[in-house]
């Protein structure tokens, strides 16, 4: 008995080191442990054997069972891992091909700016709000200190649809709409349309958009204003951007500033876009004239303020280095897509 | 505004630092530098040298000889200019030396052209004699120049001096913006008062001394205004015994360093004082004037006027004229009159120095259709107390350069003269407003160097009158600005009462709409909101059609640009023909715009501004496709489901079969179609093209970012698929409606799954098969449940004609 046993254990362990295959590997199991395999008939030749016998011979069979698992469990083990390591070797991709991507669409690079610049303001605490694009007289000029006859108000510059309405000519009138409200503190900005009358080329259009900004409040100063802009120039064209306010003139603001900011191409060093000088011109602005605030029916002894404009497209264009104000109203699909 | 540094140093004599640190400093003090012109720039090694001897050149006919004194060694140069002789003093560029340009006159090279010793024909020479043009100027600016040939010093020079600097030319041209509000920046005097208080130097304005013979001008000419709303002042003096020379070299070089070219002494006076002063002037020929008089009035309507330029002009009664006793001699600050003009006999000169209402001559500057350096300056609002000043500096400079003799006192109509304006020193509000801290000293300091007067008595700021900016403590305040420097002024952010940032509403519902289309392949586009009135026609509106009520822009760029659209189609159809005539493949473009539609025309008040969204696609696409993206946009505006698409035929523009409106809770807020093919070919366009227009005022109200979470399905659904033979012409959108009205709590959903026309079908019928879904939230369903469910549908179905396919 022990001898078959021993037998049948070496054969089956010479037989499993064989094996190169999972199926017979199953065979190995079948006809070794199975119901009709070599291992049950030995038990079921028990019964021949010597009663006091049967638990050593049982035990025996046991464990030549467990070994021969063993050894099949093992080997199972190896040869799977070794399948799968042949069947990844197959399928080695070229990574190097192209992704799959489905065509998205893209925002305007006016919006992108847009949207950056008021994502800014927003940050700040202020309310971004909306006016009308087709406007009174009295809303974009009169109240902004723009008396009748004011070279600003010629034709060669605003578009007139009659003698009291007009095509707005800047978001201004936007500040003198929120003032009259009367609701303090005031900080909003106001983007939209605007309109004057210049000839299509590469850097005008009869059509373009600006950023109002309004701050009006008890103890405003002008060193709030350049707080202001210092911060929004730094987390707009980046933080290394260093600003310079220019004192100019808007009948509206006074005292008033044109501001220029390091030039984002070179940084200040000159180069071709900011025409050597190191600086770009971005924006106007200046402290809410009194007079101003007064026709809006807030008191300037009591409140002041401060305003600044921002030429959208010019924003845009510098920033995106787009050399040609008409590609922003032509929509070719080739320009859209690379913003 | 053009000043040459050497201009501005004859009153401000102390000024000594670099062109730059000139320009930067000055713009941050409020005079903003456009540009900087180097008259030096690229003369370099340039010597005055006497021609001593001149041999023909033995191998060239046109070629001479020069032995030329430089100064420290006689050089031979060999020149092909035609001009000189044994004698002359002329420029020369020394071997290694520069010089600005060609003598062709053409456009000068960035770095000039470099000079060195050679030989011409084998002869050698050691430079070159330059002409005006080399030097980098003209003979406007120099009139003594040859016309063609070397430039001949007729002063006194000696061999080896600086010929640039004898020239007038080491020197630059600072051209600086003046804002429209410092009508004193437009002079000499006023410039070298900014730069004298910018630099803290001293600062000497030209001291202007009595001048006139024992005679009475009163004798000579009388003056009276009419129209004293338009003339504020007007001053007159009286020249005689005119001797008409050039003007002397400082003079000359002065004018043609800002661009004017010098003629004779008087024509320069005038223009020299303009420059200095801003004040123009204007010089009759009194012998012309009849009956010695002077009248300033309107011009009748028609009048025709010939200016000195030779051209007839037509007035109206709104332009000012100057007249004598009988007739028309000059359109007041705009141009004098051929008939009164100075002329190389002139004896006796009449001098006018006068101010006008500036939006009077820059309206009638515009109706005459001329536009001259005076008029640029009147129509600014002259300082009327700086008309008499010029006046008498012309005199005097008449006197200095003995131009003739100036008879004895002045004519001077100054109605209302101006009144002295005061303003309070307010330094606490000033540095309230600034957010600073500087003393009453330091701005007393800055406003003593503009002139502005202090009285200590009132504690008042006394205001020169050429400042006529200075209105309020703002704009005191912006003067300690200026010169305190904006740059010095501290950093702070607004304190006070914190506000939260934000967008309204609106504009978060269009961002919205902007992802979703972005998503879905549209590129954002832009057009402008005028347009022609022919887009009507284009899009095959009807001569009724509401559309037609546009608002026109009563000046606009031109037909095209004229009235103000009421429909955003026209935009993004333009747009897509451009992406079709470039051949660019599949595009797809959205805008948002506006669309103005008037209340009543004419219009009395302000219309109403639509925003529109408008999509347009052609190429790898259909009616579908666009759909599904309304519908993605109404699934990310939480109205998933809620939008019904009603077939229609009311735009004429779309496709008759191919157009559809969607409704929100039975209000209009879009329209979709395939555009129409004759609107297809008013644009130039081939194949299909799909729009849909989103009314935003009617869905930005129903728009809901509000969500609620439904819990996910617990219990098993139970589908049933149901194939359908119907009609062709009955629309899914019915079926479904009845799925939604029969289907109660326990339809989930249904899912169109196939529509079939063909074999097998009946002609005129189609197979439409739905897969729907039914699921109870709390238990399993039964088969009866459903099954009595889909029989009230299929009853419902039944009505329309539909059967369940055999």
């Amino acid at each position: 008995m022990k001898e078959r046993l021993e037998a049948i254990k070496k054969t089956a362990l010479e037989k499993i080191e064989q094996a190169d295959a999972m199926d017979s590997l199953n065979d190995i199991r079948v006809s070794v442990l199975g119901k009709k395999g070599e291992l049950t008939q030995v038990l079921k030749g028990m019964k021949n054997v010597a009663k006091e016998e049967r638990p050593v011979i049982g035990q025996m069979v046991n464990e030549t069972r467990a070994i021969i698992e063993n050894a099949l469990e093992q080997e199972m083990t190896i040869l799977k891992k070794k399948l799968r390591e042949e069947k990844m070797k197959k399928e080695v991709i070229d990574v190097t091909l192209p992704g799959k991507t489905h065509e998205k669409g893209h925002r305007h690079p006016n919006q992108i700016a847009l949207e950056d610049l008021e994502r800014v303001f927003i940050g700040m605490g202020y309310e971004v709000v909306e006016g009308p694009e087709i406007e009174y007289d009295k809303y974009n000029f009169e109240l902004l200190n723009i008396p009748e006859n004011h070279p600003a108000k010629d034709e060669q510059d605003t578009f007139y649809i009659n003698k009291e309405i007009l095509l707005r000519t800047q978001t201004s009138p936007v500040q003198a709409r929120i003032m009259e409200t009367g609701q303090m503190p005031i900080r909003m900005i106001a983007p939209g349309r605007v309109f004057r009358s210049d000839e299509v080329d590469a850097t005008h259009s009869p059509s373009f958009h600006q950023v109002e900004g309004l701050v009006v409040d008890k103890g405003i100063t002008f060193a709030d204003l350049k707080g202001t802009l210092e911060q929004f120039a730094k987390e707009f064209f980046g933080p290394e951007t260093k600003v310079k306010f220019r004192p100019h003139h808007f009948p509206f603001t006074e005292p008033s500033a044109e501001v220029d900011v390091t030039c984002f191409k070179c940084g200040g060093k000159g180069c071709r876009m900011c025409g050597g000088s190191g600086w770009i011109e971005i924006l106007g602005c200046g402290m809410v004239h009194p007079h101003v605030l007064e026709m809006c029916g807030i008191d300037p002894e009591v409140y002041s303020g401060f305003a600044f404009g921002i030429g959208l497209e010019r924003v845009a264009l510098l920033k995106y280095e787009i050399d040609d104000m008409r590609l922003l109203y032509e929509n070719d699909k080739r320009f859209l897509s690379q913003f | 505004m053009d000043t040459p540094i050497s201009w501005i140093k004859a009153y401000v004599p102390d000024l000594d630092c670099s062109v730059q640190e000139y320009a930067d400093k000055m713009t941050l003090s409020g005079s903003n530098m456009e540009s900087v012109t180097v008259l030096d720039k690229n003369l370099e090694k340039i010597v005055v040298g006497k021609i001593l001897k001149i041999e023909k050149h033995p191998d060239a006919d046109k070629l001479i000889i020069c032995q030329v004194d430089i100064g420290t060694e006689t050089i031979q140069i060999v020149t092909g200019a035609p001009n000189v002789s044994e004698g002359d003093m002329v420029p020369v560029v020394l071997d290694g030396g520069r010089v600005a340009g060609g003598h062709d006159g053409g456009k000068n090279p960035e770095n000039g052209i470099k000079i060195k010793k050679g030989k011409l024909r084998g002869v050698v020479s050691n430079g070159m004699m330059c002409s005006i043009e080399e030097l980098g100027s003209t003979r406007d600016m120099y009139p003594e120049a040859p016309e063609y040939g070397i430039y001949i010093f007729q002063k006194d020079v000696k061999p080896g001096d600086d010929a640039v600097e004898v020239l007038g030319l080491h020197d630059a041209v600072v051209e600086f913006e003046i804002t429209s509000n410092r009508v004193d920046c437009f002079s000499m005097v006023g410039m070298a008062r900014e730069a004298a208080a910018t630099f803290r130097k001293d600062f000497y304005p030209p001291v202007v001394t009595k001048t006139g013979n024992d005679e009475d001008v009163n004798d000579y000419i009388k003056v009276t205004v009419e129209d004293e709303d338009l003339c504020p002042r007007y001053t007159a003096r009286v020249v005689k015994n005119i001797k008409l020379a050039p003007s002397p070299e400082w003079m000359q070089r002065r004018l043609a360093a800002v661009g004017i070219r010098p003629i004779n002494n008087l024509v320069d006076i005038t223009n020299y004082v303009m420059e200095e002063y801003g004040q123009p002037m204007h010089a009759y020929d009194l012998d012309t004037i009849a009956n010695n008089e002077i009248i300033v009035r309107r011009a009748k309507k028609g009048d025709k006027f010939v200016t000195l330029d030779g051209e007839e002009r037509t007035m109206d009664d709104s332009v000012l004229m100057i007249c004598d006793g009988e007739k028309e001699i000059g359109i007041a600050g705009i141009m004098g009159g051929e008939n009164s003009m100075v002329t190389d006999d002139i004896q006796t000169l009449l001098f006018e120095a006068a101010t006008f209402d500036g939006t009077n001559i820059r309206l009638s500057s515009k109706k005459v259709g001329l536009r001259t350096d005076a008029s640029g300056k009147f129509e600014k609002g002259l300082d009327p107390e700086n008309a008499m000043a010029a006046m008498d500096r012309a005199c005097q400079l008449i006197e200095e350069l003995g131009a003739g003799e100036v008879v004895g006192g002045a004519v001077d109509v100054y109605p209302n003269p101006k009144e002295q304006v005061r303003l309070p020193l307010e330094v606490d509000k000033m540095n309230a407003l600034l957010g600073t801290n500087v003393s009453k000293e330091e701005i007393l300091e800055y406003f003593d160097r503009l002139d502005l007067e202090y009285d200590e008595e009132t504690n008042e700021m006394i205001i020169p009158s050429f400042r006529q900016d200075l209105g309020c403590m703002a704009d005191l305040a912006e003067e300690v600005a200026r010169f305190f420097g904006y740059d010095n002024i501290p950093v702070t952010l607004p304190r006070g009462e914190s506000t939260a940032g934000k967008k309204p509403f609106k504009i978060r519902v269009e961002d919205v709409c902007r992802d979703v289309a972005e998503q879905n392949g549209f590129c954002g586009g832009m057009t402008y909101s005028f347009e022609s009135p022919k887009v009507f026609d284009k899009l095959l509106l009807s001569e009724d059609a509401k559309e037609r009520q546009a608002i026109e822009i009563s000046n606009p760029l031109g037909e095209d640009f004229s009235i103000m659209r009421t429909i955003s189609l026209n935009g993004m159809l333009t747009s897509l023909a451009t992406n079709l005539a470039h051949r660019n493949t599949n595009v797809r473009l959205y805008e948002f715009g506006n669309i103005y539609i008037p209340k009543s025309l004419p219009l009395t008040e302000l219309p109403e501004e639509r925003m529109q969204m408008t999509l347009g696609l052609y190429g790898d696409c259909d009616f579908f496709t666009l759909k599904g993206v309304l519908e993605d946009m109404m699934s990310a505006l939480g109205l998933g489901g809620k939008s019904e698409y009603a077939p229609t035929t009311e735009h004429p523009f779309l496709h008759p079969g191919r157009q559809a409106n969607v409704t929100l809770d039975g209000e209009k807020a879009a329209y979709i179609g395939q555009i129409h093919p004759e609107v297809m070919d008013n644009y130039n366009m081939k194949g299909e093209v799909y729009v849909a227009v989103i009314d935003m005022p009617v869905l930005v109200p129903k728009a809901t970012f509000d969500r609620k979470y439904e819990g996910v399905a617990k219990f098993p659904a139970m589908k049933r698929d149901l194939s359908m033979v119907m009609k062709k012409e009955i629309f899914v959108g019915q079926i479904e409606k009845i799925f939604k009205e029969k289907g109660g709590k326990l339809m989930e959903s249904f899912e169109l799954f196939d529509v079939y026309e063909g074999n097998q079908i009946e002609k005129g019928y189609k197979s439409v098969a739905y897969s729907l879904t039914f699921r109870a939230k709390d238990r399993t369903l039964e088969e009866a449940e459903v099954n009595k469910i889909v029989e009230k549908i299929l009853d419902e179905l039944k009505n329309l004609g539909i059967e369940l396919r055999a």
